[in-house]
């Protein structure tokens, strides 16, 4: 789909600046900062978060939100390590077993969220709750993965340069971004996502298949956080109750930040993929940097969510202005009928 | 195939709401390449006929039949897959996608898996051109006015190859020429053997265009008449169910009472003004007297009314109250002044829908007497009884939902809301809008009988009779500028038109 020049577009735009802005500035001022190999390691580092991401956008275009990816990822991580280390499982079911669960965790939720009309912040509420004590529930403490089959999976990739490698993470979380993108403009499940986001009710009387679109939004959404916990354990070689707490509110930034209203109907997966890649750059920028603690990261992204929400309320205010313009012509159309 | 043309047929339907038996024993026939126009005052159960057809309601008994068998929609997803389109009265579009995606959208045309977007695109430029239309159909539909969504809603309706067209109220928010157009469409539509279904408050259009029309009353079915045995008259006593002379109930004389310019000013406004909205203009009005507005859809009547309220800050001007000069800068602050609004938009901007029909009355009141001081229930109860008898709101009781109410009953609800807080000026934007012919002549009533009582009332209305009838002064605006005041001897509709159209020529 070509993307117009628009205000909807701006966010994106604004977005992708923000990413060079960045990107150009820690070149400026550390060697070694505009190099392939960082620039790899950023899909490798945030390939997790930004494939729960993908997820999210899809919820959140839809006007809902989802709370409970983080503790999903832990449980998933927990879970096949208990599989693979107590059970003597292949990681290979195991994986498949997780998959099949996270989909159906969040079909659950997509069902509560329809049937009973509960509002799906309260609904992944509880899916955070119990998603975070199952986790503990199967184990108190970090699990190391050892296994033959799981190091080859990570050791799965191929050499792009001499020094650059790329694993399978990264080339499964670009893969996610691509299925997202084609998801959410090529096909009807992606427009419906828009549509009820945009009008619910109109939605229901267009005729649109409302229900089945949502408890679809929120499979898709459980399968791509269970597939994240796997890469998270992948990233890891281990499974941890604790891991990612707070994940959640990570993922809603990245969102955010890539230009997707957190009211629904207005968005784009490529966005989320730079807003993705711009918190991990922070935190590359901060590394590099040295000095400053880590906990910076969090500061940079609060003061550019800051911006970015600031951002869209003012262009959907200029939105409406540019409606109440649109009146005007009718009234001038009129004028000449008259 | 039944022996009859008839495409849909509908027997001794009933649908009940909790305390409201919504319609009783009702029956419909619909007949190819025909349009029957669907008559009736609000809460007569138009709407809900139509929404047990589309499925979007369950039927509580009957039958009904497509071409001789029976059907049921169990929701609005099937009604289009069975023929049966809709198009609402409020447009039903998403506002941020584009045009072309609205018309096609759930039936996108596919290529290789994926969305064609160029097909699409091409597809809704040439559906749109047919009902003449000239728009960029890859704009957001947000960016075009009412008239051209509830076109762009139409092409949607016609694009699913319907066999049945369902129009609620479709000609509300389009001027003259623009229904002009759609009947056109409608009368294509109709030789090509389409059934059409046509619900409007407009008494005009329905000669204009129907064949057949089905009166409702009070969810009961009152008559199915041909239009050439049916003289207005005669529809109008079948609508309400008393002859016409019961109607004509707005007293005679009463625009002497709104006439006050003796009176004590209560509110002066002095070249009061914002971009955009409307341009500088002086304005007064009197302790109980009646201030009219005319003027066209969108000619800045709603801008004034915002700018009064102080929902939109006037950018120039001076505004006094009682001679002392006030800043109006948060409708909290007009409120304490003793200004009261009546919105025209009732679904965003004034009903509550959850909350009862005795909380949305009393509303307004318990803000101004403010919340530590409660009405008494007793209190409460006087109130809401006497405006649900004097506006003849139809409820089950007090406690009933308002959303559960009949659009025009809901708009009553909110006149009574701001009529029960008894202000000192109260701005009423098309508070008849919607509103069935017998409720008007009361409101009417109401709003002079409250102005004799000393009131001051800002009075817009589309209807330049309503607006003759009620008013001591009307102000007269056009392309957001007041182009002239007409004192009560010169109040006619000419006049008005004139003072319309005298700028338009320079």
């Amino acid at each position: 789909m070509k993307i117009r020049l628009n205000q909807k577009n701006i966010p994106l735009l604004a977005t992708i600046a923000v990413f060079f802005l960045i990107y150009a500035a820690g070149s400026f001022l550390y060697p070694g900062f505009f190099s392939l190999r960082v620039f790899v390691n950023l899909f490798i580092d945030n390939a997790f978060v930004g494939i729960i991401a993908v997820g999210m956008t899809f919820v959140i275009i839809s006007g809902e939100i989802d709370l409970s990816v983080g503790s999903v990822v832990a449980f998933v991580g927990v879970l096949i390590a208990t599989l693979v280390q107590d059970y003597n499982m292949h990681p290979l079911p195991a994986i498949l077993l997780c998959l099949v669960l996270g989909a159906a965790f969040g079909c659950a939720m997509g069902c509560l969220i329809h049937f009973f009309k509960l509002p799906s912040f309260l609904v992944t509420l509880v899916g955070m709750f119990l998603a975070r004590g199952l986790a503990f529930l199967l184990s108190l403490n970090s699990i190391p993965i050892k296994h033959d089959f799981f190091e080859a999976l990570t050791d799965f990739g191929f050499q792009l340069t001499r020094k650059v490698w790329i694993p399978s993470i990264a080339i499964l979380f670009v893969a996610v971004v691509l299925l997202g993108v084609f998801l959410s403009h090529f096909t009807r499940f992606g427009r419906n996502a828009y549509a009820i986001g945009g009008n619910q009710q109109s939605a229901i009387l267009m005729g649109l298949p409302v229900g089945k679109t949502k408890i679809l939004i929120f499979t898709l959404d459980g399968a791509l956080c269970a597939l994240a916990g796997i890469v998270y354990s992948l990233y890891t070689m281990s499974g941890y109750p604790l891991a990612c707490v707070g994940l959640e509110l990570d993922v809603i930034a990245a969102v955010v930040i890539g230009g997707t209203l957190l009211t629904g109907g207005v968005g784009y997966v490529e966005g989320t993929l730079i807003g993705v890649l711009i918190l991990g750059l922070i935190q590359t920028f901060i590394t590099f940097q040295g000095t400053l603690s880590s906990w910076w990261t969090k500061i940079a992204v609060g003061v550019l969510l800051f911006v970015f929400i600031l951002l869209q309320r003012y262009l959907s205010s200029a939105y409406s202005g540019r409606e109440a313009r649109g009146r005007d012509g009718k009234k001038a159309a009129q004028a000449e009928a008259a | 195939m039944p022996t009859t043309d008839a495409i849909l047929e509908v027997r001794g339907l009933s649908k009940t709401f909790p305390g409201v038996k919504a319609l009783q024993d009702v029956d419909f026939t619909l007949k190819k390449g025909e349009i029957h126009a669907l008559m009736g005052q609000n809460g007569a159960g138009k709407s809900t006929l139509i929404k047990v057809i589309t499925g979007l309601y369950k039927k509580d008994g009957g039958e009904m039949l497509l071409d001789g068998k029976p059907f049921e929609c169990d929701s609005p997803e099937e009604a289009p897959k069975i023929g049966i389109s809709t198009v609402y009265q409020e447009v039903n579009l998403i506002p941020n996608l584009s045009v072309a995606e609205n018309i096609y959208l759930g039936r996108q045309p596919m290529r290789f898996g994926a969305i064609d977007w160029k097909t699409l695109n091409r597809n809704a430029a040439e559906a749109i051109k047919k009902l003449d239309l000239d728009i960029d159909v890859t704009q957001p539909v947000s960016s075009y006015s009412i008239a051209i969504q509830q076109l762009v809603a139409i092409t949607r309706a016609l694009d699913v190859k319907a066999r049945i067209l369902i129009l609620d109220e479709p000609t509300s928010s389009l001027d003259a020429a623009e229904t002009a157009r759609l009947f056109d469409v409608l009368r294509k539509l109709k030789s090509e053997g389409i059934g059409i279904v046509f619900v409007t408050h407009f008494l005009g259009q329905v000669y204009d265009i129907s064949d057949v029309i089905t009166v409702l009353r009070n969810g009961r079915l009152v008559g199915v008449k041909s239009v050439d045995e049916l003289p207005r008259l005669a529809l109008i006593e079948m609508m309400l169910g008393k002859s016409a002379d019961e109607v004509e109930c707005v007293e005679k004389g009463a625009g002497e009472a709104g006439d006050a310019v003796d009176a004590e000013c209560f509110l002066r406004v002095q070249g009061l003004g914002r971009r955009g909205a409307i341009r500088p203009f002086d304005m007064e009005i009197h302790k109980g007297e009646v201030l009219g507005l005319a003027g066209l859809l969108g000619s800045g009547r709603t801008e004034i009314a915002r700018l009064l309220f102080g929902v939109d800050k006037a950018q120039e001007g001076r505004i006094f109250v009682k001679g002392q000069e006030a800043r109006l800068t948060s409708p909290r602050k007009a409120i304490s002044l003793g200004f009261a609004l009546c919105p025209e938009d009732r679904k965003s901007e004034g009903i509550i829908a959850d909350l009862t029909v005795r909380e949305n009355i009393v509303l307004a009141l318990q803000a101004r007497t403010g919340i530590f001081r409660r009405l008494s229930p007793k209190k409460q109860e006087e109130i809401v009884d006497r405006y649900i008898k004097a506006l003849d709101i139809k409820t089950s009781s007090p406690e009933q939902k308002v959303g559960d109410l009949s659009g025009g009953n809901q708009q009553k609800v909110i006149v009574a809301r701001w009529l029960a807080s008894n202000p000192d000026f109260l701005i009423l934007d098309e508070p008849t809008r919607g509103i069935d012919v017998g409720a008007k002549a009361e409101i009417e009533n109401l709003i002079l009988h409250l102005s004799r009582e000393g009131m001051a009332v800002l009075f817009i209305s589309s209807e330049l009779a309503e607006v003759i009838e009620c008013s001591g002064r009307v102000a007269v605006l056009r392309d957001r500028v007041k182009v002239a005041e007409l004192p009560r001897e010169a109040i006619n509709e000419s006049n008005i038109m004139k003072a319309i159209a005298q700028t338009e020529g320079q």
